[in-house]
């Protein structure tokens, strides 16, 4: 089926099959391999993309659910040379480890961030709750956030 | 003597420089396994078990073969006809009467019989990975049901499961004086008893095991990417065990590596049907475990049931261990598998104390369950649990302060080396140091009042201690392989200086997360005095370098990284003769200084960069010197290494629901020199959250027909970020004494000491001797009720 999509600012209008998932088609279609998957249940959140400004799980989003949306992953928001402030807060706060739940993890943080005001240790962990990590015991992760959280 | 030494901030070791691998991490463009694809790849799925033990009857592979896109469907049969070797266990392990291990075969993919739900029996190969799963629901398999053997407790009297392996145990290893230990018991004054269980865990690193496997026919080489912790070690094995291809043939790559906690040392069966199917199909074959997958068919760790006793003097001096415990290793023996629960366990009984008569029996034993294997700590978080938590409950029932107790049976700094009686030499430490460090970070002399405040408000708090122990950069390869190790335990590193003085690295340590490239950069810069962005670390790959037994054991610093420092001080050697030749001078006279050689007595000098390019354009060089500056070097440890340190918890209780809120938690570890303390910290994080992941949420359950009950995220429970708190970790310092950079490892630790220190705090609060992990509500809600 004929769907349009806007992904990292790109326009895309493409037939896709109706079982397309979209993480699938960040990563096989277009190539954009920082969009993880770790788990099969929607619990991990590695897969964790924006959806018309919205942090979701694109494990669990069809491509044909979509059509019109804009869609944004974690090559989308900054690059080695010019870092989004939570790319370069996780960097500084050692908030990754071995990075797989990382690109998921900044994405979630970054709506963390634009939708929870005054947010603390508490708003912070609560807000982290479907994703994952396994290597970092989230401490850093939460002071990266905290950090970003703190200079707005 | 071991002393506390000030730890000196000098340039590049010790410094948190913030990692360079993070930039490819955070802008999503780290390269794992299923982020490479080949032209014309096609994709494989696995036929898996549904049952945890039968006798396969027929398979048939007629209706698979009719879907569209399938190309090619394997069983075992297959790969018997082409000689494909079984799955060896790397670790011989002989029972108490000198007879062998006895190990059960392990096919890579089952032939007769399957013998844990999840174990695979057969490969589909299908151009899409939709057409493969159509394959792998089409292949007609019929099963003769047989009964499971599940439960631990009960598994060496019940069925036998493999022909010529009576009581369905392995081995009955046991370790220490017998005879002494008893003679201990007969005069103790008293002795403190304990039934202990250590839950079964399921790793889950979140990048789940993937590999692609490819074959060119033109050369007749194979290039294996795969999730793997050890590229070389897995050459070897599907070489010389497996028969895939001689090692010259074989290609390992392991490129970024999404976490591993042990469970991607191993040699799995999927990668080697993999790669084994490559060349049959003639096309790459990539393969990534779903999430269920991986709970079914990774290894899991721990799972054991202990009987430990503890015999004191009238002071409460420890007298004697008595330790008995029943090892699950699950329904095959797994690359290490064997030695996890005995030479990784019972050696490290003595913990930090004085205990001079330790016996130690260790039964493995087989049981329908997925293998069991190394998982992060792997044998020293059980026997630090069996430890600690004996001298705690000890402690209660002589009345004394558990900090008091352990105090007054701690090895001391003037008793080093120290030989325990369980086979090991401690070469140094300074337990008290970090007890009475970690005594004054929680504020121990304030918990009463807390304790009171908690009660006011109807909770009841509890603390819990650990002063754990553990052996890392397992040592040296003679006592290894006297020991039963099928491979040395040494590692190898080169630097290869370019002519233009940049510097490339190679080390056959993995970094799956621990961040090599950048702390060995610190080390090779901070040696030779190269600018540190000036230096590169090139690992995981068996093209590129010469050897590795890759990363485990927290023994990459220790043992990969000695081994460059032996190489850069080879480079330094060199570069001596060299500079002495162009400055005119005599060797004796020129030394090396932060990148400098310098001849003494004058203002004579030459940068290493210098030095370097001269090597490579020889017009002024030595006659009896070869050209180029690269040098490797092999690393043999003389010893391990001794982590240790203390760990406490502090919990408080709801009583009406049951649930337990880990207030507060302080690790204070000694790791000897500290190369980037930003990393050791998050390296203990880690290691916590997985510890108290142990301790209060993760537990793997079979029912009694073998089914896995918790076979995702939604069954098994992760700590996720509101499960936890921040942890407080700080450090002492003793130096190794035995490797170059005096440094001992860090990457257990955390999930080492911290079970028995939730535990012991859980079990204080609660007032009651035992609960067993993970101390979930309702566990603790029935505790609370007497039930």
């Amino acid at each position: 089926m004929q769907v349009s999509l806007k992904v990292n600012g790109e326009e895309h209008n493409l037939d896709v099959s109706p079982s397309k998932l979209l993480v699938d088609f960040v990563r096989e279609d277009l190539g954009l391999t920082g969009t993880h998957v770790g788990c099969d249940t929607s619990q991990c959140g590695a897969c964790t993309v924006h959806l018309d400004g919205r942090a979701v799980k694109s494990c669990s989003i069809l491509v044909a659910q979509i059509d019109g949306a804009e869609v944004l992953t974690i090559e989308g928001i900054g690059t080695t040379e010019d870092l989004h402030p939570m790319q370069a807060a996780f960097r500084e706060c050692h908030a990754l480890q071995c990075g797989f739940c990382t690109p998921g993890m900044i994405m979630q943080a970054i709506e963390l961030i634009e939708s929870t005001p005054d947010l603390d240790d508490d708003r912070i962990r609560e807000g982290l709750k479907g994703n994952i990590c396994r290597c970092t015991g989230y401490q850093n992760i939460v002071k990266a956030i905290q950090m970003v959280a703190d200079t707005k | 003597m071991s002393d506390i030494v000030e730890e000196e901030n000098t340039h590049g070791i010790g410094v948190p420089v913030r990692r360079r691998e993070d930039l490819r991490f955070i802008t999503g463009k780290g390269n794992y396994t299923d982020d490479i694809s080949q032209p014309g790849q096609v994709h494989a799925l696995f036929c898996r078990s549904p049952l945890a033990r039968a006798n396969i009857t027929s398979l048939d592979f007629t209706d698979a073969m009719q879907v569209p896109g399938v190309i090619a469907c394997y069983s075992g049969k297959e790969m018997v006809k082409d000689e494909i070797g079984d799955l060896p266990c790397g670790w011989m392990v002989n029972s108490k009467d000198g007879s062998e291990m006895l190990s059960a075969p392990h096919p890579p993919l089952a032939v007769d019989t399957v013998n844990y739900v999840g174990e695979p029996f057969a490969i589909v190969i299908a151009e899409s990975i939709e057409a493969a799963r159509q394959g792998v629901d089409a292949a007609a398999v019929e099963f003769e049901e047989l009964n499971p053997v599940v439960d631990l407790s009960t598994a060496a009297q019940s069925e036998q499961l493999y022909e010529g392996i009576p009581n369905n145990r392995a081995y009955q290893w046991a370790l220490g004086d017998e005879e002494a230990t008893r003679t201990a018991f007969a005069k103790a004054s008293h002795v403190t008893s304990l039934e202990l269980s250590n839950n079964r865990l399921i790793p889950n690193a979140i990048e789940p095991r993937a590999c692609l496997g490819a074959y060119d026919s033109s050369t007749g080489d194979y290039t294996l990417y795969t999730t793997s912790q050890n590229p070389h070690l897995e050459r070897l094995v599907l070489s010389a065990f497996v028969n895939i291809a001689p090692e010259h043939k074989l290609r390992i790559i392991a490129p970024d590596v999404g976490g591993g906690f042990g469970s991607k040392i191993f040699i799995y069966p999927e990668e080697t049907s993999v790669i084994w199917a490559a060349a049959k199909v003639g096309k790459p074959i990539k393969w990534v475990a779903e999430r269920g997958e991986s709970f079914l068919a990774d290894a899991h760790g721990r799972d054991h049931l202990t009987q430990a006793e503890l015999a004191m003097d009238e002071a409460g001096r420890f007298t004697g261990l008595r330790v008995k415990t029943a090892a699950n290793l699950g329904a095959y023996l797994s690359t290490f598998g064997s030695s996890v629960p005995t030479y990784l366990y019972g050696t490290l009984l003595a913990g930090q104390y004085k205990t001079p008569n330790i016996y130690v029996e260790v039964d493995g034993i087989y049981t329908n369950t997925a293998p069991v294997d190394a998982y992060r700590g792997a044998g020293r978080p059980e026997a630090t649990y069996v430890v600690e938590r004996i001298v705690e409950q000890a402690a209660r029932e002589l009345g004394k302060d558990p900090a008091d107790l352990r105090r007054m049976n701690m090895i001391q700094p003037e008793d080093f080396p120290y030989e325990t009686p369980v086979a090991l030499t401690y070469d140094t430490g300074n337990y008290e140091a970090s007890l009475d460090k970690a005594l004054e970070l929680i504020d121990y002399a304030g918990f009463e009042n807390r304790r009171s405040d908690s009660a006011e408000r109807g909770k009841r708090r509890g603390i819990g201690f650990a002063c754990y122990i553990e052996a890392c950069g397992l040592a040296p390869s003679k006592l290894a392989i006297e020991l039963g190790a099928g491979v040395g335990l040494y590692e190898s590193g080169e630097i290869r200086f370019n002519a233009t003085g940049s510097v490339s690295v190679f080390t056959g340590s993995h970094s799956h997360g621990q961040g090599h490239e950048t702390t060995f950069s610190q080390i090779v810069s901070d040696k030779l005095g190269v600018p540190y962005d000036q230096v590169e670390v090139i690992h995981g790959d068996t093209g590129r370098m010469e050897f590795g037994l890759g990363t485990y054991g927290s023994r990459s610093l220790a043992v990969g990284g000695s081994a460059l420092y032996a190489a850069a001080d080879k480079i330094i050697e060199k570069g001596r003769k060299i500079a002495a030749h162009m400055m005119e001078a005599d060797l004796e006279s020129v030394s090396f200084d932060k990148g400098q050689f310098l001849v003494d007595d004058s203002n004579q000098s030459l940068s290493i960069q210098e030095v370097a390019f001269a090597s490579y354009v020889p017009a002024n060089y030595p006659e009896d010197l070869e050209p180029g500056l690269s040098e490797k070097a092999f690393y043999d440890p003389k010893n391990f290494t001794y982590p240790a340190g203390t760990h406490i918890a502090e919990v408080e209780i709801d009583i009406e629901v049951g649930s337990v809120e880990l207030v507060d938690f302080v690790a204070v570890d000694d790791f000897g020199h500290i190369i980037n303390p930003m990393v050791v910290h998050g390296q203990v994080h880690g290691g916590l959250a997985q510890g108290v992941g142990q301790a209060m949420f993760e537990n793997c359950v079979y029912d009694d027909f073998g089914q896995l009950l918790t076979g995702s995220f939604m069954d098994y429970c992760m700590p996720r970020a509101d499960d936890l708190p921040n942890f407080r970790v700080d450090t002492t310092v003793t130096p190794c004494t035995h490797n170059p950079l005096g440094v001992k490892g860090c990457g257990e630790a955390g999930a080492i000491g911290s079970p028995a220190a939730v535990m012991n705090a859980i079990t204080h609060a609660l007032g009651v001797k035992d609960i067993s992990m993970p101390a979930t509500p309702e566990k603790v809600w029935q505790s609370i009720r007497g039930e």
